[in-house]
């Protein structure tokens, strides 16, 4: 009997997150794969106010949204390097500031370049990268936006590393491009070959198969 | 890291917002003297606009110059700046963990659906009020596990959750009386409308939580300046 499980689905970004910090912690843990579409009694169980994906068990005990199973992980398992966040507390809250920043901006506003088409596309992107403007800011000097190693914010935007690419291969349009955005697409490369990362990430076939599905049927409902 | 002058803190906030008094409550839990710079309504400040030019919102904390944005994230730096004074955050980590995810739930679920309860109708309000009392009933719940009986989420004294959650109270009973509905009521969350009396009448709290009827004139403002109360701060 594990001590720890991770319920997760094959691609959700946010249960990555976890998988990421164990992985990167050398945390021993049990996977459970759910299917949305007929959500196990056991995720409904642990996480009823969401019923969602990720939810960490420990010890019998449910944890559920990602940045709060990231800091109890932090918090649980502090012997367990590299620390996610750092000591300073001003540091701490810039890394936090930043992962927020990720789900708030950054996230929204690429879904909204993927799903959309022309203008609409258009000027999503000019928002998209108004704001990755700031990422790239933040990581001059840097490896990873927690410094040599990968840290909460690195993990947060963790995301960006391997689905940008799979949403430009199914859309045909640079969403991140090499001359605006260098540093960036430098992390994404360090993240995506970081080691216990690069092993992680789900088949790329799959992934640009449910996105193209996903992009149809959006754009389908979409009024012309 | 015992007394900085008052100069060394600074708050950027305006009296209404709920997420500027999360600030001042931890501050003022901490002991911490700060200065509390004020934004006028409508306009934004050159120091806000440096301070947080991502969101270029309100609450900005500045201590010793260095700016941070976003209130919960401003309330856990206070919490391990000023680590002598109460914590804020249990020891425990699961039970951090939970006073961590009731926080992000009143932000991503209850304050939202408050604010549009004053511009809803009919049943639209009606579903949108049911939304939001189910949601004080799953927090009248995990106050109920939380408290152990005590007064606050916190146990004894205000912690996170109570900050979190607490400083949303002036909105929440001004939406009851201009909405003409209930949200906390004795029937359905008894221990909440016990809980936020002694929020309320906390040392820390007084005379940060504006009255109501001042909140109520302060919504029919925004609604001339922006056609709806509690529009984006």
């Amino acid at each position: 009997m594990a001590e720890v499980k991770l319920f997760r689905t094959w691609s959700s970004p946010f249960a990555l997150r976890i998988v990421w910090a164990l992985e990167v912690k050398g945390i021993e843990y049990e996977m459970i794969y759910e299917d949305l579409s007929n959500k196990s009694s056991m995720l409904l169980q642990y996480n009823p106010v969401y019923k969602k994906v990720p939810v960490l068990l420990h010890k019998g005990k449910p944890i559920s949204e990602s940045f709060v199973i990231l800091e109890y992980i932090e918090e649980t398992w502090k012997s367990k390097t590299p620390s996610l966040l750092p000591e300073d507390p001003y540091q701490r809250a810039m890394a936090r500031f930043w992962a927020k920043f990720g789900d708030d901006k950054i996230s929204p506003l690429i879904w909204e370049a993927f799903i959309k088409q022309g203008k609409d596309q258009e000027e999503a992107l000019v928002a998209a990268h108004e704001n990755l403007k700031y990422l790239e800011v933040e990581l001059r000097g840097k490896k990873f936006l927690g410094g040599d190693a990968v840290g909460f914010a690195d993990l947060a935007f963790g995301w960006l590393a391997n689905l940008v690419s799979v949403f430009e291969e199914v859309t045909g349009v640079t969403l991140i491009d090499h001359e605006k955005f260098p540093l960036l697409l430098t992390w994404m490369q360090n993240f995506m070959d970081a080691p216990k990362i690069r092993d992680t990430w789900p088949p790329r076939d799959k992934l640009i198969t449910k996105f193209r599905d996903l992009r149809e049927t959006l754009m389908a409902k979409e009024p012309k | 890291m015992a007394n900085s002058s008052s100069t060394d803190v600074k708050v950027l906030g305006a009296w209404p917002s709920p997420f500027v008094i999360r600030v001042r409550i931890a501050l003022n839990i901490k002991s911490v003297k700060y200065e509390f710079l004020e934004e006028t309504l409508g306009s934004k400040s050159q120091l806000l606009l440096q301070s947080n030019p991502v969101y270029k919102k309100i609450p900005v904390l500045i201590h010793g110059g260095k700016p941070i944005s976003e209130s919960l994230i401003i309330v856990q730096y206070i919490d391990e700046v000023w680590s002598s004074g109460p914590s804020f955050l249990p020891s425990d980590p699961y039970d951090r963990a939970i006073e961590r995810f009731w926080a992000a739930y009143v932000d991503d679920k209850i304050f939202p659906s408050m604010k549009l309860i004053n511009t809803a109708q009919g049943e639209e309000k009606a579903a949108i009020v049911e939304q939001v009392t189910e949601g004080l009933v799953l927090l009248e719940e995990a106050f109920q596990k939380s408290s152990k009986g005590k007064a606050f989420f916190g146990g004894d004294r205000i912690g996170f959750l109570d900050i979190a959650f607490g400083s949303m109270l002036g909105w929440l009973r001004a939406i009851e009386k201009m909405g003409g509905v209930k949200l906390l009521d004795e029937a359905k969350t008894p221990g909440l409308v016990q809980w936020a009396e002694s929020f309320c009448a906390d040392g820390a709290v007084k005379g940060i939580i504006p009255d109501t009827e001042k909140l109520v004139e302060f919504a029919k403002i925004l609604v001339k300046m922006k056609g709806a109360p509690l529009g984006k701060n």
